[in-house]
């Protein structure tokens, strides 16, 4: 191994300290301090001080949950993120133990399904309204085959289920690849002899895939879901090309009370709160998934 | 075995129309002439195709300076990216020290985190740094999106290249750098052309921080929201828009398809 010639040349036989490793991680924890701790340290700030006094307010977060929108878009953030997280979790799995089988041409499917990680959820949103919109291809499809005279409206207030199914039906379609790659990424690190020693012992594809693959799994079962829900959390592009704001979301509520209504103060509040959100649905994942004592950590 | 080979064949097939069906769909939306697109019936298939709906997309106030700022904000981001994170990823590669896995772990956490509201004080310090409305400003931010990506793609690239190589050219009479220059990099280009690849379209595709720090200088994503937000674009304008910002995304997961388990493969544990 690298790392292994490397330290013998470098670390074990001098005494003293190499520092070349720590000047090549140097610039990156420089960047980071200045554009990720010092934004997020501004951000808390902003959220609680009174812009021309400096004093501690509580003023901007009462602000932000008086409004009309707060409560819906905590709401709906938290539906769409309640079934598309797991929905995408689900056939995330589905693809990746698919293309784990090698069947011939599954490099194609595999190609094929994680396209859509190169899809922004603006381009998504724009994809699916050319289906879903009054004159879409869903409805010029029930047409065709009958089923209605006029064109349905799918997308409109009147009906907020059919605008939320749209949403998470659109972030199903992007967002699954990257739970799936993750996932696949995690399959190819489990050992085969494990599977092949399950049915030696006599354990079905199902057994093995229940106690032997997904328990192994969990480390990366848990990246996803973190990834997919701190991403679920931030949805944007997908729900303005799709609802406008019908719909209301935390994230797009951020941008309307910087761009519309230009409150910084009022809009680092939902960024302040959009970050708590995601730090305890971490936390809570990382101490759901803990290996109990005495399993097995691959 | 039969069985399974037709639910394996099976499944593939019905995922895979679920993926394909909207690209194909919304390429043929582009296409289809603008009359055609709001017609009812609306035919499945359009009865003729064309480039209005394309060229008017193209055409529109604002798209090509905005494509240009997109590129322009994607090239910055590559460069800082690596000038940052790929001394960064190298060092993982190649060295043992301590306080390794805190930097691991520290980059791990800056890709799940939810670094887009972050645009906000951003913004805000911006205004005060004069880099608000700029390109180099929606870059930097750009930048701190995919550090994690380049430095786990750069430290894949330099564990699969045989550090012996190094260091025979280094009995050789090469002193170190030398060694890396003329030994080591010329094999790790194709590993880091993809991630300069992946950095393109993270940037190409990024919407929020871009559409909260700039006002003028649009980048193309932030364009589209602008236009559907506040002056609400028609709908071959935007399904024009949707095809014209995937089409990129196609060739380039072709490209980068051997490092796609990298780019998401590191997990917690």
């Amino acid at each position: 191994m690298a790392i292994a010639d490397a330290e013998a040349l470098t670390g074990v036989t001098r005494a003293r300290v190499n520092w070349t490793p720590y000047l090549l991680v140097l610039p990156t924890l420089a960047f980071l301090s200045v554009f990720f701790i010092y934004p997020m340290a501004q951000a808390i700030s902003l959220a609680v001080t009174d812009p021309p006094t400096g004093a501690l307010t509580w003023a901007h977060f009462r602000r932000m949950s008086s409004d009309l929108y707060f409560g819906q878009a905590v709401r709906f953030t938290l539906i769409i993120t309640a079934i598309a997280v797991p929905l995408q979790v689900a056939l995330g799995l589905a693809i990746a133990l698919l293309v784990n089988t090698r069947f011939r041409g599954h490099t194609v499917f595999l190609y094929l399904t994680a396209l859509p990680i190169g899809i922004s959820d603006l381009a998504a949103g724009m994809i699916w309204l050319s289906i879903l919109t009054e004159r879409g291809y869903l409805n010029a499809a029930l047409q065709r085959l009958g089923l209605i005279e006029q064109p349905v409206v799918f997308l409109t207030l009147e009906r907020p289920e059919w605008l939320l199914a749209a949403i998470i039906l659109t972030e199903l379609w992007r967002a699954t690849a990257i739970v799936m790659v993750i996932l696949l990424a995690g399959l190819q690190l489990i050992p085969k002899d494990y599977a092949e020693t399950a049915a030696v012992f006599g354990a079905g594809r199902w057994q093995t895939a229940r106690h032997v693959i997904l328990p192994l799994l969990r480390p990366s079962l848990q990246t996803a879901l973190i990834i997919r829900t701190i991403l679920a959390f931030q949805l944007f592009a997908t729900v303005v090309t799709l609802a406008g704001r019908q719909i209301p979301v935390l994230a797009g509520e951020t941008y309307f009370w910087y761009s519309l209504y230009r409150s910084p103060s009022v809009a680092s509040a939902y960024a302040v709160l959009i970050l708590l959100l995601s730090a305890s649905i971490t936390w809570i994942y990382l101490y759901v998934f803990a290996p109990k004592a005495g399993e097995v950590r691959l | 075995m039969r069985v399974r080979l037709v639910g394996i064949y099976g499944a593939a097939l019905v995922i895979g129309t679920w993926v394909a069906a909207p690209l194909l769909l919304i390429a043929l939306a582009a296409f289809t002439p603008r009359n055609i697109l709001y017609e009812w019936p609306r035919p499945l298939w359009p009865r003729a195709f064309s480039l209005d709906t394309m060229l008017f997309f193209l055409r529109s106030t604002g798209v090509w300076a905005s494509t240009l700022n997109s590129v322009v904000v994607a090239g910055l981001t590559i460069g800082l990216a690596f000038l940052i994170a790929a001394p960064t990823g190298y060092a993982l590669a190649r060295y043992r020290f301590r306080g390794k896995g805190a930097v691991q772990l520290s980059i791990l956490v800056v890709k799940m985190f939810p670094a887009t509201v972050l645009s906000i004080p951003l913004a805000v310090a911006f205004i005060r740094w004069g880099l608000y409305d700029t390109l180099i400003g929606v870059a930097i931010v750009h930048t701190a999106l995919s550090i994690p990506f380049v430095t786990v793609i750069v430290t894949s690239v330099f564990v699969g290249i045989s550090y012996e190589l190094e260091e025979a050219a280094m009995t050789l009479g090469s002193n170190r750098l030398r060694a890396f220059l003329r030994v080591t990099l010329p094999m790790a280009v194709p590993g880091l052309a993809a991630a300069a690849i992946f950095t393109f379209v993270l940037s190409w595709n990024e919407v929020f921080a871009a559409t909260i720090l700039t006002l003028d200088h649009r980048t193309l994503p932030a364009l589209i929201v602008d236009s559907v937000i506040s002056a609400g674009a028609p709908l071959h304008f935007r399904f024009a828009g949707g095809f014209f910002m995937v089409m990129p995304a196609v060739v380039i997961i072709f490209l980068i398809r051997r490092y796609l388990l990298t780019l998401w493969g590191v997990t917690v544990r």
